[in-house]
Formats: structure tokens, C-alpha cells, sequence
């Protein structure tokens, strides 16, 4: 069966196609849904894809959070639906509190633009689930603030529960303990900074992204009895 | 009911680096203020709610600074209520 990715729209996103066209190209089905609908339709996983949602106004992602979608997807999420943030998409997730912490303007207060060098930290993610730790992935990254802070306490968490799924192999931005991507307990709730979709052909000089890709399009429910800390 | 002026500050919290302080901090010599330092960069919003008293001004605008306005991992926030004149 084909999975079906839902892949949000908020006034701003501006990497929804390359989602799509990356999906399709990889054997998914993928819908756009509008930030302000309700229903994520038949979507068997979901992404929030990166771009400017709402402006960045206030914060990335503080206004992001208040659209009508995001109650259903925050639902989805609980009962153990795949939900994956892209770049703009993490910083939504950790301020809709699907995930844990927050990204932080970059050290070096520039905008980086690049490919960087990854390694898979942990498989415990619908994103790395077939994926082999200590696997080197070249990925683009596209941010200025995506510079991982969280406190100390959920720092040791996520390392005692394997949540730390990708570091930089050369922190680029001053991410706390090179973090360029993590999950929630239930490993079905994934935000990264780095664009898998923008990686899925050798065309795009890598096609390491579509190794994360593949682990979300066979991805399955997670059961709904370990949800995530809201 | 009564109109309150609010003032809320947002500040990251002490210990976060604050790379926009750093460079602003590192480009006052040129201009010869040499003896600044330790600058912060933060937020400042205004707004005017109607309440019943002084209390529910300010903790309606209290809830709001740290709902919506700041990030508590990495902001703290203050408020500062008056009644409009």
C-alpha cells in the first residue's frame, strides 16, 4: 500500500513542493493541506515543512502553532501518527510542544546555507528506523536560527532515551551537543533542521535524504499508549 | 471596567548566549563607548487591556507575557501595569 504524507501549508512555508516532489518521487502519495482546514484528510504521516510560517513573527513557529491544523495534527501525533518537522517545522514543533526545547539564533549570526555532513545517531525514529547508527548522511541545511537549546534535565533525557536521532559532524550553527535533530519518547514525532527532501536525487548532489524519506514512507503507526510529553 | 497600559519586557534568561549582544558589544569602541558591556538583546511589546482591578490587569497580562510572548526556555519575561490616564 501506498503511504500518503500530508504536508502542511502555513502562509510562508515556501518548501511544501520540494516535499511533494520528493515524496512522489520516492513511491509516497503527498497532499498539501491548508494550514486553516482541520482535517488532515486520509494522510497516513505528516510533515511540516520548512519556510517562514506566519512571518517567523515573534518567534519561528510562536504563531505557527495557533493554526486550526495544528490541534488535529497535535492529536495525530498522540495517537502515534508519523509527524515530521523539517527545519521551519521543528521550530513549530517544539513551540507547539511536540517536541522538547527550542532553536536558537545561529553562533555565528549567519544564515547558512549549505551541505553538511550528519551522522545517524539513533534508529529509534519513524525517520531512521532503517538506518544503521553511526551512518554519515550529506544533507543541505537552510536556517539562521537553528541552533538546538534545551535545559540540562531534557538534555540528559534525550540522550538517556535515545531521542538524539542526528548530529553534526561539524556543529555549524552551536547546537547544544551538535543536535540536529531529535524525537519524542514514542519515536514517532521527529523535527530536524537539515532538508532530507532537498537531498533525494543524486541530481541535488546528495541523495542521502532519501534514506530518511524511505524509513517515513514505510513508517507505521506507534502505538498511542507511550504519547509524547506535551 | 478600566483601561491598564501594559509594558512587557522579554529578555533571554541569564546564561543564554546572546549572539546580537556579543556583536553589538564588540562594535561600541569604534563609536567610543568603550565602557559599555554586558549588552542584552530583547523584546518590548505595549498594549492596553480592560480589567476590574490592578490584579487582574496584571495577571491577565502576566499570562499572556509567558504563554504567547516569551519562550520560557530561553526567555524570562517582566510586566509592568498602569492605569491609563
Amino acid at each position: 500500500m501506498t503511504l500518503r504524507v500530508g504536508v502542511v501549508v502555513f502562509p510562508g512555508s515556501n518548501c511544501e513542493h520540494d516535499v511533494v516532489e520528493a515524496v512522489t518521487a520516492l513511491g509516497g502519495e503527498a497532499e498539501l493541506i491548508w494550514h486553516g482546514d482541520r482535517s488532515l484528510g486520509r494522510s497516513d504521516a505528516v510533515v511540516l515543512p520548512g519556510g517562514f510560517a506566519h512571518g517567523d513573527y515573534l518567534r519561528t513557529g510562536a504563531l505557527a502553532r495557533f493554526s486550526p491544523i495544528m490541534e488535529t495534527v497535535g492529536r495525530f501525533a498522540d495517537d502515534g501518527g508519523p509527524v515530521v518537522g523539517i527545519c521551519n517545522g521543528f521550530q513549530i514543533l517544539t513551540e507547539a510542544g511536540l517536541l522538547p526545547g527550542v532553536l536558537q539564533k545561529n553562533y555565528g549570526l549567519k544564515f547558512l546555507c549549505e551541505t553538511v555532513e550528519l551522522r545517524v545517531s539513533s534508529a529509534a525514529s519513524v525517520l531512521t528506523n532503517q538506518l544503521e547508527p553511526g551512518r554519515v548522511l550529506r544533507i543541505p541545511i537552510n536556517h539562521f536560527e537553528g541552533s538546538y537549546l534545551c535545559d540540562s534535565r531534557t538534555l540528559t533525557e534525550l540522550r538517556n532515551e535515545s531521542r538524539i536521532v542526528l548530529r553534526y559532524t561539524d556543529n555549524p550553527n552551536g547546537s547544544l551537543d551538535d543536535i540536529a535533530g531529535i524525537t519524542n519518547k514514542a519515536g514517532n514525532v521527529v523535527g530536524l533542521m537539515p532538508h532530507p527532501e532537498r537531498a533525494y536525487t543524486t541530481l541535488l548532489g546528495s541523495d542521502d535524504g532519501a534514506a530518511l524519506l524511505r524509513c517515513l514512507l514505510t513508517a507505521d503507526r506507534v502505538p498511542a499508549a507511550s504519547s509524547s510529553p506535551r | 471596567m478600566t483601561c491598564y497600559s501594559v509594558f512587557v519586557e522579554v529578555a533571554l534568561r541569564p546564561g543564554i548566549a546572546d549572539p546580537q549582544g556579543a556583536t553589538i558589544e564588540r562594535a561600541l569602541p569604534t563609536l567610543g563607548f568603550g565602557a559599555v558591556h554586558g549588552v542584552r538583546v530583547g523584546k518590548a511589546f505595549r498594549f492596553e487591556v480592560e480589567a476590574a482591578t490592578d490584579d487582574d490587569a496584571r495577571s491577565q497580562a502576566t499570562a499572556l507575557a509567558s504563554r504567547l510572548l516569551s519562550n520560557p526556555v530561553m526567555e524570562d519575561s517582566s510586566v509592568s501595569v498602569e492605569v491609563v490616564a
